[in-house]
């Protein structure tokens, strides 16, 4: 299958490929991985005029952190994400997402900042960017724009992003104390969408949750941000069963899923439920450090 | 609009030129004009694998990335796994082990395994399953293309002692 012509464009620089896409006029779109759009393309349910092929552009592959921020530039794979010795030892959550997105061969191509800007409710990025209250750095004809992931999508595969806006970086708070954090998927197989996945980050001052933040993935026209069951984490032990199953509870009312061929809604939200109790209970073994 | 565009590649270690549609993938020009037809389309959906290729060494789809994105990069294909020597333990283990049945998905799997036997020389079977998990074979049931890579690793080892 051939997608429809159009025109590519392969900037060297942000500035060119800015310009290229005001240009574009509304009918551009911007490609770093391209597993997402380029099969769109081919299904002809994307056809745009322009293509602005961002991977000629240098600088744009950073994973590192710096002034208190771990920062994931446009062009980092998700396979860059899964090998990262600096992402297996301070962000479990990532790490544990990275080996659940897509598979293998799609994961040495796609990227983490273009699955955020795809903006589908689907992707696991999504997830895992809210969870961590990750900050998105575009930029556009008027300079720099930073939007959050904890509102970022609109509706589905509808962004904050600007149509004159390039996302160029994600970036996410570095661990503090008594951080941890896991990413829960149920996939039917390798490849496929999420029947259900959770994201928790929670921070642990002794056996006390001082902090939560709960994410869930494909049960809602967006990225849902379960935040009732996060909140009633905060000041609980743990170690409390009671609590934990309320925060399961929780996640699973926030979601709105619908029935298909992955399972039907009430199967989704039970799966909602069980996954927010074991990734809490995960996240916390991790911030105690007694599992990996 | 998508005037045509020349594509320089480093194809099985020869450079080769094509001039493409800016929308010509890069499965369709390694087969429609470099005429190595080894590499197969399968779903064309970015779902079976059996089109991938090493692009500067690392196993993609190559019905997932358009051709003008190798421009300048270096692409290996089914068609230069083999050696001066003969055939590439990868592809010795494939006939050994009969990894294989109707083979269509066969040089997209040797591609990922090769490139797996290079970052990690002694995989196990589950870091084989999981390194294979994005090409798909609808005869076998994988038992075979997992021994396949097995002996694979033992011939690479006997080759570099």
């Amino acid at each position: 299958m051939l997608p429809s012509t159009f025109d590519y464009v392969a900037p060297t620089s942000l500035d060119e490929a800015v310009q290229a896409l005001a240009a574009g006029a509304g009918d551009a779109k911007i490609m770093a991985g391209g597993q997402s759009l380029l099969p769109m393309m081919k299904l002809r349910l994307a056809s745009p005029a322009t293509i602005i092929d961002l991977n000629g552009i240098a600088g744009l592959d950073t994973l590192e952190e710096s002034d208190g921020m771990l920062r994931i530039g446009a062009l980092v794979r998700h396979a860059d994400l899964e090998r990262s010795e600096l992402i297996a030892e301070r962000y479990p959550i990532i790490h544990d997402a990275a080996q659940r997105v897509a598979d293998p061969l799609i994961r040495n191509r796609g990227t983490f900042c273009g699955s955020l800007a795809h903006g589908d409710p689907a992707g696991d990025w999504a997830t895992v960017a809210l969870t961590l209250g990750a900050e998105l750095h575009a930029v556009g004809p008027n300079g720099a724009v930073v939007h959050s992931a904890l509102d970022f999508q609109t509706s589905m595969f509808e962004t904050q992003l600007g149509m004159d806006q390039i996302l160029v970086e994600a970036r996410i708070p570095v661990p503090k104390a008594g951080q941890g954090s896991a990413y829960l998927k149920i996939e039917r197989k390798v490849g496929d969408y999420a029947a259900a996945a959770v994201g928790v980050m929670i921070v642990l001052d002794g056996a006390t949750i001082t902090e939560a933040s709960i994410g869930l993935t494909n049960v809602g026209p967006l990225t849902i941000h379960a935040a009732a069951a996060a909140a009633s984490l905060v000041g609980k032990s743990i170690d409390a069963a009671a609590a934990i199953e309320e925060a399961g509870r929780l996640a699973m009312e926030a979601s709105q899923p619908s029935s298909d061929l992955r399972g039907a809604e009430e199967y989704k939200k039970d799966l909602v439920r069980v996954l927010t109790k074991r990734a809490v209970r995960k996240a916390g073994a991790r911030a105690q450090g007694k599992e990996a | 609009m998508s005037d045509k565009v020349i594509v320089t590649t480093t194809v099985n270690g020869e450079e080769r030129e094509a001039t493409v549609e800016p929308r010509t993938l890069l499965v369709q020009m390694i087969r429609e004009s470099l005429h190595l037809t080894g590499t197969h389309i399968g779903c064309d959906t970015t779902s079976c694998g059996t089109c991938t290729v090493l692009l500067d060494g690392r196993p993609v789809k190559s019905c997932t990335i358009l051709a003008v994105q190798a421009n300048g990069r270096d692409v290996l294909t089914v068609e230069g796994l083999e050696g001066a020597d003969g055939l590439s333990p990868v592809q010795e283990g494939f006939q050994e082990e009969h990894g294989l049945h109707c083979g269509y998905c066969t040089p997209g799997m040797m591609m990922t395994v090769t490139a797996l036997l290079e970052e990690n020389p002694h995989p196990s079977e589950d870091e084989i399953r999981k390194a294979i998990s994005g090409n798909l074979c609808r005869c076998t049931g994988y038992v075979n293309i997992i021994k396949a890579v097995h002996y694979a690793a033992r011939k690479r080892e006997g080759a570099a002692a």
